[in-house]
């Protein structure tokens, strides 16, 4: 399947050794090239001394999920040579340090091996150890350059900005990347059957990963308090929120700051401070994973019955417990759906990318004021973590903030009386005060059983028409969340549903099965809880395929739950083993599915 | 937690404060807990202190998490807003009230329980965040809503109800706090009226958290013989430090009793407190001392009572944060969103 701007590369390195730069250049410089591009980095839990890999993947036809299968892998990680070398597809090239032999029993006929002497290069050329570590990344980059064709002006360029203000810096570097330059061209059929040529394809495109774009979308909504206990994989949120505030949102007169960063002692204090900000009346957020959810459920609770806005993000990684901190997963969706001990139902955002991050965190900080709830962004380290290349984030300047109903001093004073959790317009949202207000309008949040008035009760129907209530409101957000993403084929019977980081991945096997004569339709689920048009697809299908990743089927589960549908009719294709979703998986899984079928 | 509502009575020769608020106007709901209980008597010194410091309670807002000590934030201060929040959380849920809204007066209302077992962390963190706000603890040593166990202040060989005795070493919240750095950590007694006010005073008006752990007899489940959370042991072991009417605030504070070197007052049941006066040369302002003091009182079981650390002008939560004045839920969405032309300039780095 490869050819001109379509392949894909890999780098195989250790962490800590600086080659994560030298790999967002090449994808960077192949992005300036006008060619779409993914990366997507496999890094270990570690910070120094680990395996760790990027995967560059070059799409003319802008397929953004991860490759199937490398091209061409540059394996400078002798701990994991042997399986690196297996991964390379037949007649692909493996380039490898031929400063040291590479042994017999790994060479495979049917691969080319590129021997660069990168050691020896670097001893030579530098004189730090320093210098030869980090710079070797600068020499197999030079190096690809040649083999891919990328253009190297670009290059150049991105150096030049890079190094702008460290000269010294900036003429190793291009040494570096000339002697890899120089070398292939002197050695190897430069360039390569499958390489690059300029397009013009990403000129209104950015290169973003999630965490970012859902920081500066908690920038953009609004939101001035902020609290989090470090977990990977959605530290960056914070790091990004915190980045863009002090950008946008510091006096310049005084050098005050309009928002508050508490890193809390862990993630009951995060979730509490996200809570109290939101009952105060500010736009609030908690950035975590799926433990930091797991020891949030009794202050989600709390939210829940008492009615108080707040925004989780969830990075989602591989679970249970610890898990594989440093692996994706959408093993979380049950747990966010209903978080929290006793009857509760929560609101959740599901982008596919980080453009969707940026909207939907901005939709989520709506969604909990308008709702007077928790609602969750669920989000995943592949998302949130990775690199993509998405539409440019734009900005509509009539956007107006929904902050719900919050009844001031002058709407209190034409009230007879004030009732928090008072039904008034039908809707199953009462209006609320925050602190501070008339004291008509002072009222006490109870995590115990409370009656319309928020006063005590332990009588059942004034406990009763207060959950009853909350039933209705939640039910009736499921208009308000995102709609599910539909695309529709004449005459397909087949539905794939999925949700989340997927949706790459199922489009591109949505286009490869048509070539194979299955026609299907598509549904991205981007919103919980689901609303008409994602039980109307699931009924206008023979088969259903719930594609997600998690090992249990918890999407397949909450429809099932949820609609009605019966569970077993829809058919699971998971993909929990940590890695973001190929459309090979999703192939492989509907044509095996059908050929039972049929056999 | 219940609540049952008082009626509305006037009283028309009642004082009022330059607010034109009685003390009436600071109470609450009728209070649930047991007849005798030292918390009602916190709630009627806090009642006291609010209207003697002209508190308007509108800009008030009283926290607390669960147990009996969390259910009297319902007792008083009924034109406040109440968060009570869950166990051992308060402490969390206020820093983001005050991250939020900093023109706000904070009362946060703890037991022991709620802050040195399942609350310790989030109380801990507080103290080092300085969170500005008065933290009281409501100390009985006992968990009295699920009928008499041991709370993590309890001291070593003190009984339970039923005669057990606890072997584990007590939590003292005003050691803690002194040795995480707190600015303000003081002690008093529930039955102490005459010291307790001031002292509540005083933390209300401090420029930090302002931490008063309150000896506060549980008579249903902790005021027995072999407590030493009883009125009785807690009469006979106090020993108060410093009058705190130094403390610079809007009001003169007086306290009564200053002169005498021991004053015996007759309990309920019967029992004679006493009362040691306070030491001329103690320094509140040496947070060494203070220690070293506490801990001697408490290796000579006794309870050192009083202002036992004051340190204003610390930098608070939200002076490290380095936020603006005005508090953040004031500012309009204009000044919060950085626009389109922001957006679009920031984009082409992402290139």
């Amino acid at each position: 399947m490869s050819g001109i701007n379509d392949f894909a590369f890999k780098m195989a390195t250790v962490n800590g050794t600086g080659s994560a730069s030298a790999n967002s250049l090449l994808m960077q410089a192949i992005f300036r090239m006008g060619i779409p591009v993914a990366g997507k980095n496999i890094f270990p839990s570690n910070i120094q001394g680990l395996p760790t890999w990027y995967e560059v993947r070059v799409s003319a036809a802008g397929y953004m999920a991860r490759p199937p299968e490398v091209d061409l892998i540059v394996a400078l990680n002798t701990n994991t040579l042997a399986k690196d070398i297996k991964t390379v597809r037949s007649g692909g090239y493996v380039m490898y340090d031929s400063s040291w032999p590479i042994p017999e029993e790994l060479r495979r006929a049917d691969i080319t091996f590129l021997g660069v002497p990168f050691g020896n290069m670097c001893a030579e050329a530098f004189e730090r150890d320093r210098d030869r570590t980090l710079l070797r990344n600068i020499v197999y980059t030079g190096a690809l350059g040649a083999l891919l064709n990328i253009d190297h002006g670009v290059i150049s360029q991105m150096l030049t900005e890079k190094f702008a203000k460290k000269k010294s810096l900036l003429d190793a570097n291009a040494k570096a990347i000339q002697m890899g330059w120089d070398f292939a061209t002197a050695n190897f059929p430069c360039p390569l059957p499958f390489h690059l040529e300029a397009m013009d394809e990403t000129k209104d495109k950015v290169i973003i990963d999630g965490n970012t774009a859902c920081g500066l979308g908690a920038v953009y909504a609004g939101a001035t308090v902020g609290a989090w206990y470090p977990i990977t994989p959605s530290t960056s949120l914070m790091e990004a929120f915190k980045g863009f505030c002090e950008k946008y949102r510091v006096d310049k007169e005084t050098g005050l700051r309009k928002f508050c960063i508490l890193q809390a002692e862990d993630e009951l204090a995060a979730a509490g401070i996200t809570i109290g900000a939101g009952w105060a009346g500010a736009r609030s957020f908690t950035n975590t994973s799926g433990p930091g959810i797991s020891l949030m459920q009794e202050f989600l609770g709390l939210a829940y019955y008492t009615e108080i806005p707040g925004v989780f993000f969830d990075v989602q990684r591989t679970g249970p417990s610890t898990g594989m901190p440093t692996r994706t997963q959408q093993a979380d969706l049950m747990m966010l759906a209903y978080a929290s001990h006793g009857d509760t139902k929560h609101l959740i955002v599901f982008p596919a990318n980080p453009h969707e991050c940026f909207t939907l965190t901005v939709e989520a900080f709506d969604l909990a004021e308008r709702f007077q709830t928790p609602v969750f962004v669920a989000s995943d380290l592949d998302i949130g973590m990775n690199d993509w290349m998405v539409p440019r984030l734009q900005w509509d300047e009539n956007y107006v903030a929904d902050r719900g109903k919050v009844l001031n001093n002058e709407q209190l004073a034409a009230l007879p009386k004030f009732s928090r959790y008072l039904d008034v317009d039908g809707d199953g949202v009462a209006a609320r005060t925050l602190p501070g207000s008339d004291p008509k309008g002072a009222y006490f949040v109870r995590g115990s059983g409370h009656d319309k008035n928020a006063a005590y009760t332990e009588d059942s129907d004034a406990y009763k028409e207060v959950v009853d209530r909350i039933r209705r409101k939640i039910d009736g957000a499921a208009t308000s969340v995102p709609a599910p993403v539909i695309i529709r084929n004449p005459g397909a019977e087949i539905g794939l549903i999925t949700i989340g980081g997927c949706d790459a991945a199922v489009r591109e096997a949505m286009d490869r099965l048509k070539e194979q004569g299955f026609h299907v339709d598509f549904m991205r689920i981007r919103g919980f809880p689901f609303d008409t048009p994602v039980r109307d697809f699931i009924a206008e299908h023979e088969v259903n395929f719930v594609i997600e990743q998690n090992r249990d089927g918890q999407l397949r589960s909450l429809l099932a739950i949820e609609l009605g549908v019966p569970r077993d009719a829809m058919v699971a294709v998971l993909d929990y083993a940590g890695m973001p979703l190929t459309a090979k998986f999703v192939i492989d899984a509907v044509t095996a599915h059908f050929a039972g079928v049929t056999a | 937690m219940t609540s049952i509502q008082k009626p509305q009575v006037r009283h028309p020769g009642l004082p009022k404060n330059t607010l034109g608020y009685t003390k009436r106007d600071y109470e609450g709901a009728m209070s649930t807990l047991c007849a005798g209980c030292g918390h009602d008597s916190v709630t009627a010194a806090l009642i006291q202190a609010f209207w003697e410091l002209d508190l308007p309670p509108n800009r008030a807002a009283k926290m607390s998490g669960i147990g009996c000590s969390s259910k009297t934030t319902a007792y008083f201060m009924k034109q406040s807003h109440g968060f009570n929040s869950v166990h051992g959380r308060m402490p969390s849920v206020t820093s983001g009230a005050s991250a939020a809204n900093r023109g706000l007066t904070y009362i946060g209302i703890s037991g022991d329980g709620d802050s040195l077992s399942i609350g310790m962390g989030q109380l801990c963190h507080a103290i080092r965040r300085n969170v500005r706000m008065l933290y009281v603890i409501e100390n009985n040593g006992v968990y009295g809503l699920t009928k008499g166990q041991f709370s993590a202040s309890a001291d070593i060989g003190s009984t339970s109800k039923k005669g057990e005795a606890n072997v584990q070493p007590p939590i003292d919240p005003a050691l803690l706090a002194l040795s995480l750095g707190a600015t303000f950590v003081a002690r008093s007694f529930s039955g102490d009226k005459t010291q307790l006010v001031p002292i509540l005073k005083a933390g209300l008006m401090h420029d930090g958290f302002a931490l008063i752990d309150v000896i506060s007899p549980c008579v249903s489940f902790n005021d027995h013989e072999g407590s030493t959370k009883s009125y009785r042991f807690t009469r006979e072991h106090e020993v108060e430090m410093t009058e705190v009417d130094f403390v610079p605030i809007r009001h003169e504070i007086t306290t009564a009793d200053s002169d005498a070197a021991v004053t015996a007052v007759q309990m309920h049941d019967g029992t004679v407190m006493r009362f040691r006066k306070t030491d001329e040369g103690y320094d509140p302002n040496d947070r060494e001392k203070a220690y070293a003091h506490v801990r001697a009182c408490q290796m000579a079981g006794e309870v050192a009572t009083g202002l036992l650390f004051i340190q204003r002008g610390g930098a608070d939560m939200h002076a490290v944060a380095r936020t603006v004045e005005r508090p953040l839920v004031e500012l309009p969405y204009s000044e919060l969103c950085p626009g389109k032309s922001a957006l679009d300039t920031l984009m082409d780095s992402y290139r």
